[in-house]
């Protein structure tokens, strides 16, 4: 489990995180939304130690951050930020294979070249894994990283904005690929949302920030709820029921 | 394009040995031997390890820095070693070669670590304009040494040792190379850990590696291989920029893939400048810095616009 409590980070004289406690359920899929600038991305970086918090504690698996093995946190935590320039010209197939680096170091073993032969075909990457990945279109490139951080086989998956970049078919591709994660394999995602209808349509569990603070979390099913959107967003919704799937038009 | 094994490279390679060796030698009956053992073994061998030094010195500074331009001699590496020199020469005149190097490396370390330094804190990070702030820092360390050495009548002196040339190397004067091969080792071990680097801090702390013990043990070993090779053959100017790019655009990134390569085509590109460079004017020599910094600095503009291009 990862837990959160009173999680502070301050760029400048601003609370960019302000005291944010937050259990995040094992076994789901939990989704941070809110406007921008609500600080979600940082949350996120937080959780994953990339971001040096400035108080409080984050716990992971009942261990807090600063305890764990660096190495070791890496076989249990993977995250993907949102801007990956990455210039070297490797093949996918190269990039997917440092996911591996947490237990091989290196040099990878039958299994872990398993692993990743998995992960390119669960992100159909197959026919294009000796590709050089500055030759692949945004898309395909997010797919590449994606499917490095899953061949990293860690129980808690973070990821910022996956979305960014991707077509329709992709995404919603992406966003079954991680349901699927999290059914079939018993992953955690925690993923940065912007589009409230991909949320709604595929997370357990919702959390809204606004101004550095949590200001409500509860189930999908609850915080799909016209009163609820309203005061995170500022914004009217219309909230229908489609195919058992709550959509929100707030256009 | 199709990738040629990288131990082909071994083929050019034992031909410009061969060809080093025995160049000429018809001319000096009854000496071979020991113009062999003396004069051409020294100079093959210091012109292979030089060239894998350089080259692996240029790859894991590309890397580490991530930028394709910058190498020992656009980071100011090579312009602190020279500073090394001068106070090696000054502070130290009876020091042995292996105390020179010492304080030569010192230099080299403390000049690269400056340039990383300022490239940590620069939000800036355009491809040309990072090679270009460290051939100004460079710049600034070389106007420097200039005014001390001026001051101290050394200028002739440490152009002289600075000006890459291997006819000087015999018996004696080049076995402080051989250092270079555990270091060599050592890249060649880290190679997988200096690519995850090369992704960035983010993807580096992801997957668990120490990313600031890699970066600093990369910076470590470049100034420690162009400290070697500044006392022994001098400033070699080029090779560490060019050779990484040529391997880069046949065996890619992955420097495990490409490593191997790299060091090979170092040694093979500075044999065949040394040997040209010995042929153009025989007898006379062309100081292989020329023959390097002319052939290189042809690649480089072919490679540059290429990039272009794209």
């Amino acid at each position: 489990m990862i837990e959160l409590r009173q999680v502070v980070k301050r760029y400048g004289d601003v609370n960019v995180v302000d005291h944010v406690s937050l259990a995040i359920p094992r076994g789901k899929i939990t989704s941070l939304i809110g406007p921008n600038g609500a600080g979600k991305s940082t949350l996120l970086g937080v959780m994953s130690r990339l971001i040096k918090k400035d108080g409080g504690e984050v716990y992971i698996d009942g261990q807090e951050l600063s305890q764990w093995d660096h190495c070791l946190l890496s076989q249990r935590v993977s995250i993907l930020r949102q801007q990956n320039h990455v210039d070297l010209k490797l093949t996918v197939r190269e990039l997917v294979s440092f996911g591996r680096f947490p237990y091989a170091r290196g040099s990878l073993q039958k299994h872990d070249w398993e692993l990743v032969d998995q992960a390119l075909e669960y992100l159909k990457l197959t026919d294009m894994q000796d590709k050089y990945i500055q030759h692949l279109s945004g898309g395909q490139r997010q797919r590449a990283f994606l499917a490095m951080v899953i061949a990293q086989d860690t129980d808690y998956i973070l990821l910022d904005e996956p979305l960014n970049n991707l077509d329709m078919q992709h995404a919603v591709e992406i966003m079954r690929i991680l349901r699927s994660l999290v059914n079939v394999l018993g992953k955690t995602i925690v993923i940065v949302l912007h589009d409230i209808n991909f949320a709604s349509c595929y997370s357990d569990y919702i959390v809204a920030m606004r101004e550095g603070r949590v200001v409500q979390e509860g189930d999908q099913d609850l915080m799909m709820n016209a009163q609820v959107l309203k005061n995170i967003y500022n914004l009217d919704f219309a909230i229908t029921e489609i195919n058992e799937q709550k959509i929100c038009v707030y256009y | 394009m199709g990738r040629i094994r990288s131990v082909y490279l071994l083929v050019p390679l034992i031909l410009l040995t061969f060809v080093s060796l025995f160049l000429g030698l018809k001319d000096f009956p009854g000496q071979a031997r020991q113009i062999i053992a003396l004069s051409r073994l020294p100079r093959v061998l210091s012109i292979i390890l030089a060239g894998m030094s350089m080259s692996i010195g240029g790859l894991i500074m590309q890397q580490i820095a991530k930028n394709r331009f910058v190498s020992p001699t656009t980071a100011s590496t090579v312009d602190a070693a020279k500073a090394g020199v001068l106070a090696s020469l000054i502070l130290f005149p009876q020091a042995s070669s292996l105390g020179k190097m010492v304080v030569v490396f010192f230099f080299a370390l403390a000049g690269t670590f400056l340039f990383m330094a300022i490239l940590r804190r620069i939000k800036f990070k355009n491809a040309v304009f990072i090679p270009l702030l460290g051939l100004m820092l460079g710049g600034i360390i070389d106007s420097l040494t200039t005014f001390v050495a001026y001051r101290y009548d050394l200028i002739q002196n440490i152009n002289s040792w600075l000006m890459g040339n291997f006819s000087m190397v015999t018996q004696g004067r080049y076995e402080l190379l051989y250092l270079s091969l555990p270091l060599l080792a050592v890249a060649f071990l880290f190679a997988h850990q200096f690519t995850i680097a090369g992704l960035g801090e983010e993807f580096a702390v992801n997957l668990g590696l120490n990313y600031n013990f890699i970066v600093n043990l990369g910076v470590t070993i470049v100034a420690l291989l162009s400290a070697l090779v500044i006392i022994t053959a001098g400033r070699i100017p080029f090779l560490g920029l060019i050779v990484p790019n040529v391997a880069s655009l046949y065996y890619g990134d992955n420097l495990k893939a490409s490593i191997t390569a790299t060091a090979l085509l170092g040694s093979v590109f500075l044999l065949a400048a040394d040997l040209l460079g010995r042929v153009i004017i025989a007898p006379y020599e062309i100081p292989i810095g020329l023959t390097v910094g002319v052939l290189g600095s042809m690649i480089f503009l072919f490679l540059i616009f290429r990039s272009e291009g794209r």
